[in-house]
């Protein structure tokens, strides 16, 4: 299955809500583009979360374009789409890796996001580029959490370096670097414990973590990604801000994309923040993991229409 | 928690108040402001278009225009359909004098687990013997999780590391709870996308098999618009019992708690603040819409308080204050008593007037400054304590300085705030607890206008000064007294 099929798969049931909406506004021919015309739109862009102010902007450039005008589907549509592709322009840069050395990521998110799974996904990608990766289970808080990377380490064959319930970290994260390099590994990946973006003092301790991390190799982290659950509404904008201002993240994962939400809040993460999503999660399993790209990301989510 | 959602929707309604007297097309730019705040907060567009069809009824009608305070009329009608929106909840776990069983469900991440050892714990500290039981066979090392949790609490966990069966394994621990004296299990199932059939299948199967006796959708309050139809989807094959939303301690907008309850018919029943197996509190509408509505919520921190404040030595130290004998130890011990109650931003956010002080003391870190001042007065001898002002001196204040590992000048300050601080306990003691808020409000507003100041003491009349009533009272006593001199001086001649 390509990337692209993949990718479709993951959108399928955003796709099919999306365009069955749309198509409800375009119940004739052509429609005349009035007040009522753009309420209802505006409400159809609102409900994929992709927030107020992003959906106002869309609604007012279709409004600039159409109104008083009677317009058939495809004009309008292809107006969101170019708005929306527009919007979500990026790089299609995935991992930036080191020159020489391991690369270090690092992998931040809220609690119960995904991180632990996605970070056992990367791995797997890793792997089937024949990459050898080591973990770092640096989420030392919560109960069980670093058997929950163990045991995917296990599965994956990647080595892991663990610490004590409640020790700090940082020092955990260090460790992971040292057996990279001591192990001449291609990639180092890094877990943190899931926190809110409002909890200041453990926020400053990702910072830490952030800081120790750079102390072997001075370019590292070479990224840092935050996990977003794809069901996250307007606070993802807020996650994705603290995140950055506390460890500078260079991109998104956007995880639990097989659901019925849309994500949309990407693009109002996009617009606000600029952070650029870099991967999809669309399941459970290992390799459930795709390469994000905006183009197909916005044309999957109107495949149908078009 | 709801802050944005608080400061969108009074943003909206300070627009209203600077338009003066509402009209009818102002009311409607004003009500559209409300539908937006409540967008922006992740209310779902259905339940928007409901909620604002109903203030919008009651809104543009005649009675809020000619009211006295039309602004004021109209945060009542919002104030009145929120609590309409999320209520009436009943807490009761309605628990059987036999074996109850309780099912927790819930999308993957939206915090099930955490959330059954925090039942647990309530659950342990109401007197029931509660079991917790391991039925997540999906996630990896989401057992040893449990058991963890299971151990932190002292409470019995029912696990299988072999078991490939949810259904079978629940039944089982039924079957043991009754031999070994548990009266109260707690299902902690996997996470599932509500779209996944088999996985949704499976959990109607436990339903079926072991009839739960309640049923709760455990809800991340970060959830948008897809809140809605996941919830609509664990009802319809579960018929929930009532919701617990979760992660209520962030900045989430909680949009979230407003929808689910529409959708589902089912209520909020409790909401968990934080990752500490204490954090789960019991939800209330009414309080809920203040907090919304910035009205604050006193209600909950009185109860707080209460549960957490050491009410024998909340007495000590009232009693101390009346004679005067509040000491440098007392105000430490307070500082401990009103860590017990939580964060300190977070309790600002519950007070009314004071929920934007909130951040503000989010930027300036008051558990650092806390524990600072712990540290100082840790420092001191007893006499230090007990008369700081009077018994330290230049070459005290420097050794308690470098036994705390603060600048000298700071132990001044706490000192200087320590006096103001025990003038304000003697003169708050004798007061009602409504005069007290009243003040403190005072206080506090007067220490946003002037930072330096703190709890300065207040100045009191030195008996020099008069008011201008009495000044004019004297200045008539002497023009008679004058008069009247004159009068008799004519009289002699």
């Amino acid at each position: 299955m390509g990337l692209f099929d993949k990718l479709k798969q993951g959108l399928r049931k955003t796709t099919r809500l999306l365009n069955t909406d749309i198509r409800d506004l375009f119940k004739s021919e052509g429609r005349l583009v009035d007040e009522a015309f753009l309420g209802e739109l505006f409400d159809k862009l609102v409900k994929i979360d992709m927030g107020v102010e992003a959906a106002q902007e869309t609604v007012d450039e279709v409004g600039e374009a159409f109104r008083a005008r009677v317009v058939q589907e495809n004009d309008v549509l292809d107006k969101i789409k170019e708005k929306l592709k527009t919007l979500m322009a990026q790089p299609t840069a995935p991992i930036r890796f080191a020159a020489t050395g391991p690369t270090v990521i690092m992998v931040a998110g809220v609690n119960g996001c995904g991180k632990t799974t996605t970070i056992a996904k990367l791995t797997a990608m890793f792997q089937a580029d024949g990459k050898k990766v080591v973990l770092g289970a640096a989420d030392t808080f919560r109960a069980a959490a670093v058997e929950q990377l163990t045991i995917w380490a296990g599965r994956l064959g990647a080595e892991i370096v663990t610490g004590a319930s409640g020790s700090d970290p940082a020092s955990v994260a260090h460790r992971a670097v040292a057996k990279a390099l001591e192990t001449s590994a291609d990639v180092c990946i890094v877990d943190t414990a899931g926190r809110l973006q409002t909890q200041h003092n453990l926020m400053q301790q990702l910072t830490k973590i952030h800081r120790v991390l750079g102390k072997q190799i001075p370019e590292a982290p070479h990224e840092v990604l935050l996990v977003l659950d794809a069901t996250t509404g307007q606070n993802g904008i807020s996650q994705a801000r603290h995140f950055t201002d506390a460890v500078q993240c260079t991109g998104l994962v956007l995880a639990k994309l097989d659901g019925t939400a849309k994500g949309g809040v990407v693009v109002a993460i996009r617009k606000q923040v600029g952070l650029p999503v870099k991967y999809i999660g669309v399941g459970e399993q290992a390799d459930d993991l795709a390469l994000f790209e905006p183009g197909p990301f916005v044309d999957a989510l109107f495949a149908d229409v078009g | 928690m709801f802050e944005s959602l608080q400061e969108n929707l009074s943003s909206a309604i300070r627009a209203l108040r600077g338009k003066g007297r509402l009209t009818e097309s102002n009311m409607r730019d004003g009500l559209e402001l409300v539908r937006r705040a409540l967008l922006e907060a992740d209310v779902s567009l259905s339940v928007v278009k409901d909620f604002m069809e109903h203030v919008s009824e009651q809104a543009v009608g005649e009675t809020v225009l000619k009211s006295l305070d039309p602004t004021q009329h109209l945060i009542g009608i919002v104030g009145r359909e929120l609590v309409n929106l999320m209520g009436p909840v009943d807490h009761s776990l309605h628990l059987r004098s036999g074996i109850s069983v309780l099912m927790l469900c819930g999308l993957q991440g939206s915090g099930k687990t955490t959330t059954c050892g925090k039942l647990g714990r309530m659950l342990r500290d109401s007197g029931r013997k509660p079991m917790l039981v391991a039925a997540d066979l999906q996630r990896p090392a989401a057992i040893q999780q449990l058991q963890v949790l299971g151990q932190q609490l002292g409470l019995p966990v029912h696990a299988d590391l072999t078991a490939k069966d949810p259904v079978a394994l629940c039944q089982a621990a039924v079957k043991q709870a009754k031999a070994s004296g548990v009266d109260t299990v707690i299902l902690d199932t996997a996470g599932r996308l509500h779209v996944d059939a088999e996985l949704m299948n499976q959990l109607t199967l436990i339903d079926k098999r072991l009839g739960p006796d309640q049923v709760y959708l455990v809800v991340d309050a970060m959830t948008g618009q897809d809140a809605v139809l996941s919830a609509k989807a664990f009802n319809e094959a579960l018929e929930l019992d009532g919701v617990i939303m979760t992660k209520l301690d962030g900045d989430a907008r909680g949009g979230a708690a407003l929808s689910v309850k529409q959708v589902t018919g089912v209520p909020i029943k409790f909401m968990g603040t934080g990752e500490h197996l204490d954090a789960l509190e019991e939800f209330h509408p009414d309080r809920m819409a203040g907090r919304i509505l910035g009205m604050g919520d006193v209600l909950t921190l009185v109860e707080q308080a209460q549960q957490k404040f050491d009410q024998d030595e909340m007495a000590k130290q009232e009693a101390r204050l009346r004679k005067g004998e509040f000491t440098l130890d007392d105000f430490k011990k307070m500082l401990g008593q009103t860590k017990k109650l939580g964060p300190i931003n977070k309790i600002m956010g519950m007070i009314p007037g004071l929920s934007s002080m909130g951040d503000m003391l989010d930027q300036m870190d008051a558990e650092k400054d806390m524990k600072r001042l712990t540290g100082i007065v840790d420092s001191m001898t007893p006499e230090e304590r007990r008369n700081p002002s009077r018994v330290i001196d230049q070459s005290r204040r420097r050794r308690i300085a470098a036994g705390a590992g603060v600048e000298p000048h700071e132990v001044n300050e706490l000192v200087k705030q320590f006096d103001g601080m025990a003038d304000l306990m003697k003169r708050m003691s004798g007061m009602g607890v409504r005069d007290r808020m009243k003040m403190m409000q005072e206080v506090t507003q007067g220490g946003m206008l002037n930072p330096g100041a703190k709890f300065a003491k207040q100045k009191v009349g030195t008996g020099k000064r008069l008011s201008s009533a009495e000044r004019a009272k004297l200045k008539k006593e002497r023009e008679r007294e004058l008069r009247r001199k004159k009068r008799e001086s004519r009289k002699n001649k």
